[in-house]
């Protein structure tokens, strides 16, 4: 797309599109998945998916009746999983727009198969996030007027922009706003064609009026490139903002553990780790369900496994100068709060989190392992489940042992913070599963863009 | 659809519910295999004379814009003056709140500085630079736009899939159907037709 010429090292076999596909069966092949009923595994995991997704509506709904009491945070550990679960998911969200944006503009051709259902997951992901800031208020109705600054009758009085949780609510909302009409505008051509693909008049009529009557003329191409890149140089600086404005919630502060200035840097490269092992995880699922080997190839996936590879060695470099940092500023509290968070009542979640996070992406290294889809798949959950932990680390483990031993305490989840993170699971799979039945998964008229390349490169002719 | 057009015509609506050209051609559109066949065939039409063309494609074609004599988008503008917006936006926002309407000390710190308010000046010159290269790019392509006459030619399910269209706009002063039929037949189209406004 604009013009962008591509590195011909990029281009060396295996090609990004296989199978010798022709337009007509990019087309088919994407668009056909939301044209016919869905494979029965559809339907076991979104019956699944709806049933997790009702217990978050349920704990929710138990949550505001009750109080924010029903969760386990107590002095002194004030935050607890609600926290943990939304940088979770923010940082799940990062790898899409990564994807959809910086390797666009790094002119990595090979992002055009997993962009689309990249930058859903992102959407769904900051979706979910955003359900425990809003509901950690207690009263979600009313939570517009605190978060955001709506003049009203009730409050007389504005935000604290000085504190770094507004700027998170700027942040997290850009992100969402951004992510949502970046998502749109891509898929505003692919949108076009079920259209005009349409069997029916009922599809004809939604996606004629989704598509806003996208006719692909060369004179709305070149409008429509431009806003492409645009999109991509101001999701770039975002996405990193995102994720460095979520660290100084707890950078800011003077907690030990948590006043630290390699929060932004370290957090970024967490967030994009675990973003592409979710992207590895759901993308590995569809490809088997959907029958996109051609498309998804396990050149994709291999180099997904390679930006796993380097991300987590930035979390484990991070992981280990915290450590030394804590040793040389000879601050006995920080000293402490580090020793406490490796070998104090936490240490399980610790040690889980180096085992998840340093240990297991190591095995990348290895070309076998790198594509191997079996062992890519279980890699990819337990870097999932490795950077929940080092969430949940950081958080309790800072507060839990304070200045004041006197007010140490321990902190233990509710069964309804159990069911709330369990559930936003569901929530995030039954919108990815209706993404998957009703959208173009993958991005039709970009890969075409890619084979039309491949095609030339093949002929030896220029592009 | 033309029965519908017809009775729309006849209503007292303003003019611009109407089709200007009802009852008139949009042009002459041909289809043609590949790219490379599009762009030659436009830098024929060119060559011979034709100054209103338009091609369809479901893809976005490297040169297309300089075979067709088209310029840089003004959509960075747009995108620049928006996002300036926002940074103003916030600025102000920021400093009348904290400062102005509702001055409290907190922490002993400024009721206004630059430092922090870096973050949300950052953050809404995206969001409302983001608002503006959307917007603005569905303006400048004069959508959402639900009619367009070259919805009418008899293959359009083609643009969107793998075809490769090039239309020559009746408002052409050399236009002529049988010519351009000709001519787009001449240049390597697979079917050429005349299609209704």
């Amino acid at each position: 797309m604009a013009d962008l010429a591509i590195d011909p090292r990029m281009e060396l076999n295996p090609p990004l599109v296989q199978g010798g596909m022709t337009y007509a069966d990019v087309t088919e092949k994407v668009a056909a998945i939301t044209e016919q009923a869905p494979p029965k595994q559809w339907y076991v995991v979104f019956g699944i998916s709806v049933m997790l997704a009702g217990m978050l509506f349920a704990s929710l709904g138990y949550l505001v009746v009750t109080g924010i009491g029903v969760w386990g945070n107590n002095s002194p550990v004030g935050w607890g999983w609600d926290i943990t679960n939304f940088v979770w998911w923010i940082g799940i969200g990062h790898a899409g727009t990564l994807i959809s944006a910086i390797l666009f503009l790094f002119r990595q051709r090979w992002r055009t198969s997993i962009n689309r259902a990249a930058e859903a997951m992102t959407l769904f992901a900051v979706a979910c996030a955003g359900i425990y800031p809003l509901f950690h208020t207690g009263r979600p109705w009313r939570a517009a007027y605190w978060l955001f600054p709506m003049p009203n009758e009730a409050l007389h009085m504005w935000q604290n922009f000085r504190s770094p949780l507004m700027w998170d609510v700027f942040a997290v909302s850009t992100y969402a706003t951004v992510s949502a009409l970046f998502w749109y505008v891509g898929l505003i051509p692919d949108l076009a064609t079920l259209r005009d693909r349409a069997k029916t008049k009922i599809r004809q009529i939604i996606f004629g009026i989704m598509s806003f009557g996208w006719r692909g003329s060369a004179r709305q191409w070149r409008h429509y490139e431009l806003a492409y890149l645009l999109l991509a140089g101001l999701s770039t600086p975002l996405v990193l903002s995102v994720h460095s404005i979520v660290s100084f919630d707890f950078a800011v502060s003077i907690i030990p553990g948590w006043h630290t200035t390699i929060f932004p840097p370290y957090f970024v490269a967490g967030a994009i780790f675990s973003g592409f092992a979710m992207v590895v995880t759901l993308m590995v699922t569809a490809r088997y369900v959907y029958n996109l080997q051609d498309l998804i190839t396990i050149k994709h996936l291999e180099n997904m496994c390679k930006v796993m590879l380097a991300t987590g060695m930035m979390v484990g470099f991070a992981y280990g100068t915290e450590f030394f940092i804590a040793w040389y500023s000879a601050n006995p509290f920080e000293r402490f709060a580090f020793v406490n968070r490796a070998f104090g009542p936490y240490w399980w979640a610790y040690w889980s989190m180096i085992l998840c996070n340093v240990i297991s992406p190591q095995f990348f290294w290895f070309k076998r392992f790198r594509t191997s889809i079996p062992v890519m798949f279980i890699l990819s959950i337990f870097i999932n489940i490795g950077m929940w932990f080092e969430r949940f680390v950081i958080i309790a483990t800072s507060l839990h042992r304070d200045f004041l031993p006197s007010s140490w305490g321990y902190f233990s989840p509710t069964i309804i913070d159990i069911s709330t993170f369990v559930g936003t699971m569901g929530l995030f799979m039954t919108l990815f599963l209706l993404f998957l039945r009703f959208l173009p998964a993958i991005a039709i008229s970009e890969v075409k863009g890619v084979l039309h390349h491949q095609i030339n490169q093949q002929k030896g002719g220029a592009h | 659809m033309a029965t519908l057009d017809r009775i729309i015509d006849r209503l007292p609506l303003p003019a611009f519910l109407k089709h200007e050209d009802a009852g008139k051609h949009y042009g002459v559109i041909g289809d043609f295999d590949t790219p490379e066949d599009l762009l030659r065939a436009i830098r024929t039409a060119r060559a011979a004379g034709y100054s209103k063309l338009e091609a369809y494609t479901p893809f976005p074609i490297h040169g297309i814009d300089e075979a067709l004599g088209e310029g840089r988008s003004p959509l960075g503008k747009i995108v620049i003056v928006c996002g300036l917006a926002g940074l103003t936006l916030a600025i102000l926002l920021q400093w009348w709140t904290g400062a102005i309407d509702y001055p409290l000390v907190v922490a002993g710190k400024p009721l206004f500085a630059f430092e922090p308010s870096v973050p949300i000046m950052f953050e809404l010159s995206v969001l409302l630079a983001a608002f503006g290269a959307v917007l603005g790019m569905l303006a400048l392509n004069k959508l959402p736009q639900y009619y367009h006459p070259a919805f009418n030619y008899s293959k359009w399910a083609g643009a969107t899939n793998d075809r490769f269209l090039l239309a020559i706009e009746a408002k052409d002063p050399r236009f002529s159907a049988e010519e351009a039929i000709t001519f787009l037949n001449a240049a390597g189209s697979r079917h050429s037709e005349l299609v209704e406004a």
